[in-house]
């Protein structure tokens, strides 16, 4: 194990199971990576292959009556598996947030978006109700959301998907986490909108040195954002990678196939320059 | 005749209530018109909030539009006598953007998918698990995934589950919002080539929303742009699209990511310090 004190956060021997009447199942094993300070970590894989087990698992949100969930997760150093809900809620949100791959699970349709996102803020910071408020404003502008003022009124059935994604994003990054968990965060976004939210992401990471773990299958997200990539299949980590190596060199046979199949734009016979 | 006719369609929300005088409705659709012919794709696309999965909604007959009509196959399909509305609602099958809260959670896949069958068709129980294993075969899941509940899945397992259950009444027209965008290409490719297939050999018909422009091209006759309410422009061919002068396409055409990372434009260098960048070895 290599240690490194840029590393924020060390995932070893992850082993996920879940109880079925058949006897235990696996859903993902020999999990290994680490997240730097700063970098973001591509994640990779066919659906199915474990991204969202292992973001839970991080996150301590897997029901734990159900799984079984072995090996070490350690944020700064500290063991996050095992750990209390009391200790964890405080965890979460604050050092590390997530943006979840389906946002309108992410909101109960009850509240105000308003009033989910400013308590949100304020559980975790010392912020009054004023300005929770005028946070949740300027990040809800900087992902492009229209009338933000109005958008706190609403509630999320209001809202189109992408609405509600950014409005996840913006709650996400507010307050400026050491460790970001995107799972899909951009699958719900026009172009136009995927460009700011990623741009939004990239200003948290170089700004504060948040390190993202960004689930995405989308390989233009891959190639415009990550440092590195693993990728996923069947539960395990299949390769590891620095994001160019892994476009230029891949090795396993399905990330080839990932690769190969991807549609592109570009044609022989129209090249779009402006694409350059 | 047209499959499905959209005629000078409007809809605004909460459109009766006036708040100090004032008209506090929103227009979401503004005079929308366009057909669909058997066997073709629409592609649509468009800014989030634009009103893509409304005007779907009002296509699939369960948001009233206060102006304009929508005909399919010449019924007007919020005017029509409840023996035609049956038979409609067969023909006309959707997959939500939201996959999770489009099942009910209590159901194993098995009973999702058998449920519009069970409805419709009079199968015994053998040809019916046959079909059902045939069909999750074809959104490449399994016969072992038969008994599973909705939690049990991944997003995009249930997003195939809902594909499955659309297509396994053969429709004749399929609303699909967003509904490959969470899929990695692999399966992705797998998914676009049986819609496809279905498309070639039945004369299915798409409603296509999307953000992914290459997903829509794979699958579109004709691609459609939506904004502000606003059908703007509809193209028949990827030329059409690249050439288009539209204020709006263009911005959409400039956010377009790079295909490798060689070309990346976003990323900024940290202003944190970090010179020293350890072996990448993970
Ligand atoms: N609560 C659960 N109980 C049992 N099996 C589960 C549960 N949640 C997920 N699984 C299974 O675990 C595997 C991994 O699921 P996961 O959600 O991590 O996939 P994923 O890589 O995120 O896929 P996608 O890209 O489709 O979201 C899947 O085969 C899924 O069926
Ligand atoms: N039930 C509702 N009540 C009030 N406003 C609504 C309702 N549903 C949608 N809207 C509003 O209508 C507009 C269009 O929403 P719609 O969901 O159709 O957008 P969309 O094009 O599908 O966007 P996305 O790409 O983000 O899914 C949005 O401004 C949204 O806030
Ligand atoms: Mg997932
Ligand atoms: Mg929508």
């Amino acid at each position: 194990m290599k240690s490194n004190e840029q590393n924020i956060l060390n995932v070893r021997d992850l082993h996920v199971q879940v109880r079925t009447p058949e006897g235990l199942s696996t859903l993902v094993q020999n999990i290994n990576f680490e997240m730097e300070k700063g970098k973001i970590l591509g994640l990779v894989g066919e659906s199915g292959s474990g991204k969202t087990i292992t973001s839970m698992s991080i996150l301590q949100l897997l029901d734990k009556k159900r799984m079984n969930i072995e090996g070490s997760i350690t944020l700064h150093g500290r063991e996050l598996n095992g750990l209390e809900n009391k200790e964890m809620r405080k965890i979460r949100g604050k050092d590390i947030a997530f943006i979840m791959q389906n946002p309108m699970n992410a909101f109960t349709p009850v509240f105000t978006i308003g009033h989910q996102f400013v308590e949100t803020i304020r559980t975790h910071s010392s912020l009054n109700k004023k300005q929770a408020k005028e946070l949740a404003i300027d990040t809800m502008q900087s992902v492009n959301l229209p009338n933000p003022d109005k958008l706190l009124k609403s509630y999320p059935f209001q809202l189109s998907g992408g609405m509600l994604q950014r409005v996840m994003i913006a709650m996400a990054a507010c307050l400026n986490p050491s460790v970001i968990i995107a799972d899909e965060p951009t699958t719900a976004l026009d172009l136009h909108n995927q460009l700011l939210v990623l741009r939004l992401l990239d200003k948290v990471r170089s700004r504060y040195g948040t390190s993202i773990l960004l689930i995405s299958h989308d390989l233009g997200v891959i190639s415009e954002m990550a440092d590195d990539v693993i990728v996923m299949q069947y539960g395990r980590i299949v390769e590891s990678a620095n994001v160019f190596d892994l476009f230029d060199h891949p090795e396993h046979e399905y990330t080839k196939k990932l690769l190969r199949t991807r549609p592109t734009l570009y044609s022989q016979k129209q090249p779009y320059t402006y694409m350059l | 005749m047209s499959l499905l006719q959209v005629k000078q369609v409007s809809l605004s929300f909460n459109s009766k209530k006036l708040f100090k005088g004032k008209d506090l409705s929103k227009k979401v659709l503004n005079d929308i018109s366009f057909a669909i012919e058997e066997g073709t794709c629409l592609g649509l696309i468009g800014t989030s909030g634009a009103g893509k999965s409304t005007l779907g909604k009002v296509i699939l007959g369960i948001q009233r539009p206060q102006q304009g009509q929508v005909l399919f196959q010449g019924y007007d399909i919020y005017n029509a006598d409840k023996a035609t509305q049956q038979k409609i609602r067969r023909d006309l099958q959707v997959v939500f953007q939201d996959s999770y809260s489009a099942v009910n959670p209590r159901m194993t896949a098995e009973r999702i998918i058998s449920e519009p069958l069970e409805n419709y068709e009079k199968l015994t129980i053998t040809e019916q698990r046959k079909r059902i294993i045939e069909l999750l075969e074809r959104v490449g899941l399994s016969e072992k995934d038969l008994k599973k509940y909705p939690h049990q899945f991944s997003g995009g397992q249930l997003q195939r589950i809902n594909i499955a259950r659309a297509v396994a009444l053969k429709p004749k027209l399929i609303v699909l919002d967003e509904s490959v965008s969470s899929l990695d290409m692999v399966t992705q490719s797998l998914i676009l080539e049986l819609l496809n297939e279905l498309k070639d050999d039945f004369g299915l018909s798409y409603l296509f929303i999307t953000h992914d422009i290459k997903a829509a091209f794979l699958i579109s006759d004709t691609l459609g742009v939506l904004e502000k309410g606003e059908l703007i422009e509809l193209y028949d061919s990827k030329d059409q699209f690249f050439s288009s002068k539209h204020p709006i396409v263009k911005r959409l055409r400039d956010s377009i990511l790079a295909e490798h990372p060689r070309f990346r434009t976003l990323t900024t260098k940290a202003n944190w310090v970090n010179t020293n960048r350890l072996s990448k070895q993970l």
